[in-house]
């Protein structure tokens, strides 16, 4: 029988929404926030028709605790925020990539500091989200520039909490959130689904990890392994120790288990970079901005190209590297004061001249804005 | 016939970090035997917990355990039950990490009445940090963060629980055991949110502080600010002034939160196949 495509009309809020029932979210726990609250509204309609659990928690600590509690009983979990809840989870987030807890946390971007601007977009948590947990911990970050991508990341999204065990941030601003756009609905047997490694060996460690890929089985509680978890540095019992050695060897394991999985991670798009003498690195609706403002400069004969990072965190470092070796000019336009700027620095080591573009007033970048410094 | 204690223990994980004197290891035995008679399976069990010196509990005991961030306990374990409500669900904290930092976990979850079992153990002060004033520690008391008395009016864990919403609600001390075992008992029988205020003395900090002596004068003490609630039309007003009653304070029935969860999952369920 032919499958008819399924298409539907959503906002990126709704498709975030669809594309994590797909991925197998069973359980959602989160507090009301501009601009993702429809987030939260979908899954309460959603969650309990197919067989999962809604609940609207007291804030966001208890919601970041609660979806790490359901995760850790074997439901795939996942929340909704922005900036300020955002802030109130960092301590959570911490726990999840301590005890090595899968778990979605969907940041819709607004305007910050603070109460900042609840209803404007922004790109102001890039940093935030790579390190505002205290602590070093492996960060993830997926950030969507269409309403389509939004439903195949968030998917993509619980695939790499299950792959690596770590809470990956979902990374949207209020334009992607807001945005309707035409998405094709497609069903689990269509897309990949990871589920988290389950203990084979006996007797079962929690955190004893398999060398090839340095990350521990994960079985559900009440499923025959009664184990431990805690936040405090932990050996490959989970019990806490203070032994430094041990401290030291939990500690880089989790830095290097992103490292060693990274090449199953890392996603970017390069948009007319093969022969392009200006680059432009955005992400998010910049990089939509960026793509209009790549083909009206081809139109006036000034070859520019897109490199638009997927993944913030891991970035794909050598392939912006290879692209910003060879342009005269790189722009980095972002919704922020210039934070993913420090790092297209670092990496690129300036090798060419690096022009940002930073926009904080809750107005979206244009094409026009962008046009015009890459003919600077 | 005698409950062997180290079938629920971790035995590798003793000696435990508690002081000599200090009342969690009897709340602990409590929570064992209560266990023990209800014929609970191990595997079926998740005991939760945020920071402080109570909450190292599960560390101690061989069930799923989890223990979390300061005041958050609450908010993982109902993650847990919603995702597996099958399981049963214990929470174990101090009077901090309930009362202050988890105050709002603490209040909603009773709203809320989903089936999670708090024992609160309660000994008016911050022990792991070295003995600073909680929210339940009384007005006037020393604690190194109050070196002139507490100045603050304290919590009573079992008239919030009561005023927020929770099913059952007890108080147990340390120094009673069959009537805490009662308590916690009776708790652990209810579904819904239960709240045990679980007296433990802190010779090391409080007692010290505060010139109460011993574990053993500490739990004098107590003897002499408390009564029996099962007694309270035989205690004049007079007397009770002042003093806190000790036993199940308040029990009632509400429907619980994973259960009318389930109930509209099926309702959902038939109205699909209707349309």
């Amino acid at each position: 029988m032919n499958k008819e495509k399924k298409i539907k009309f959503l906002s990126g809020n709704e498709a975030c929404g669809e594309g994590a029932i797909v991925a197998g979210c069973r359980f959602f726990g989160g507090y009301p926030i501009s601009p993702s609250s429809e987030i939260a509204e979908f899954m309460s309609r959603r969650l309990p028709m197919v067989g999962g659990t809604f609940i609207q928690m007291e804030d966001e600590l208890s919601s970041m605790g609660a979806i790490l509690g359901a995760s850790i009983a074997g439901a795939k979990s996942m929340t909704a925020t922005s900036g300020p809840g955002l802030s109130l989870m960092q301590e959570n987030i911490g726990f999840g990539a301590m005890g090595e807890i899968p778990a979605v946390v969907v940041d819709v971007m607004r305007g910050g500091p603070s109460t900042g601007n609840p209803t404007g977009p922004s790109q102001s948590d890039v940093m935030a989200i790579r390190w505002g947990t205290h602590g070093d911990h492996p960060a993830v970050a997926l950030c969507p520039e269409s309403v389509n991508e939004v439903f195949l990341l968030t998917i993509e999204a619980f695939n790499i909490s299950e792959l690596i065990r770590t809470p990956v941030i979902f990374a949207m601003d209020e334009i992607t959130a807001h945005m309707r756009e035409k998405v094709e609905i497609l069903s689990e047997d269509d897309v990949k689904i990871v589920n988290r490694k389950k203990p084979k060996k006996e007797p079962y460690l929690p955190y004893e990890y398999d060398e090839d890929d340095l990350v521990p089985p994960l079985p559900g509680y009440g499923e025959g392994y009664r184990f431990h978890i805690t936040g405090l540095n932990h050996d490959k019992t989970g019990f806490p120790t203070n032994k430094a050695e041990l401290m030291e060897q939990g500690n880089k394991r989790l830095m290097e288990k992103l490292e060693r999985n990274k090449s199953k991670i890392m996603k970017h798009e390069e948009f007319m970079t093969d022969d392009a003498e200006v680059l432009i690195v955005a992400y998010g609706s910049s990089a939509r901005a960026a793509k209009r403002a790549v083909k009206d400069a081809r139109g006036k004969g000034i070859k520019a190209g897109l490199f638009r990072p997927i993944t913030l965190y891991p970035l794909s470092e050598e392939s912006l590297r290879n692209c910003a070796k060879r342009v005269r000019k790189v722009i980095v336009p972002e919704m922020n004061l210039g934070q993913y700027l420090t790092i297209v620095e670092r990496v690129t080591g300036r090798v060419a001249p690096i022009v940002p573009i930073n926009q904080v007033d809750g107005e979206p970048i244009t094409p026009q804005k962008i046009l015009s410094k890459i003919e600077e | 016939m005698a409950i062997n204690y180290f079938d629920y223990l971790r035995k590798d994980k003793m000696p435990h970090i508690w002081c000599a004197g200090c009342g969690h290891g009897m709340i602990v035995k409590s929570i064992i035997r209560a266990i023990d008679k209800l014929g609970w399976k191990k595997d079926e069990i998740a005991l939760v917990s945020g920071i402080g010196c109570s909450s190292r509990t599960p560390g101690y005991l061989d069930f799923h355990t989890l223990h979390t961030t300061h005041g958050r306990a609450i908010a993982f374990a109902t993650g847990i039950k919603c995702a597996k409500p099958n399981l049963k669900v214990i929470v174990v904290g101090g009077d901090g990490d309930m009362m202050a930092i988890g105050g709002n976990h603490f209040i909603h979850a009773c709203r809320r009445n989903i089936d999670l079992k708090v024992i609160v153990y309660n000994n008016n002060i911050y022990g792991m940090t070295g003995g600073q004033a909680s929210p339940t520690t009384p007005q006037g008391y020393k604690a190194t963060t109050a070196p002139y008395g507490a100045i603050e009016e304290p919590f009573d864990v079992c008239n919030m629980a009561i005023a927020a919403g929770a099913t059952f609600v007890g108080r147990a001390l340390d120094l009673d055991v069959p009537s805490m075992d009662r308590v916690i008992l009776e708790s652990f029988k209810t579904t819904g949110l239960s709240v045990v205020d679980a007296w433990s003395q802190c010779p090391t900090y409080y007692g010290r502080f505060n010139k109460w002596g011993s574990a053993a004068d500490m739990m004098e003490k107590y003897k002499e600010i408390t009564y029996n609630f099962r007694l309270k039309d035989q205690i004049s007003e007079e007397e009770k002034k002042g003093k806190f009653p000790v036993g199940i304070l308040y029990q009632t029935k509400r429907d619980e939160f994973c259960e009318k969860y389930e109930l509209l999952r099926q309702s959902l369920k038939t109205k699909g196949e209707g349309a």
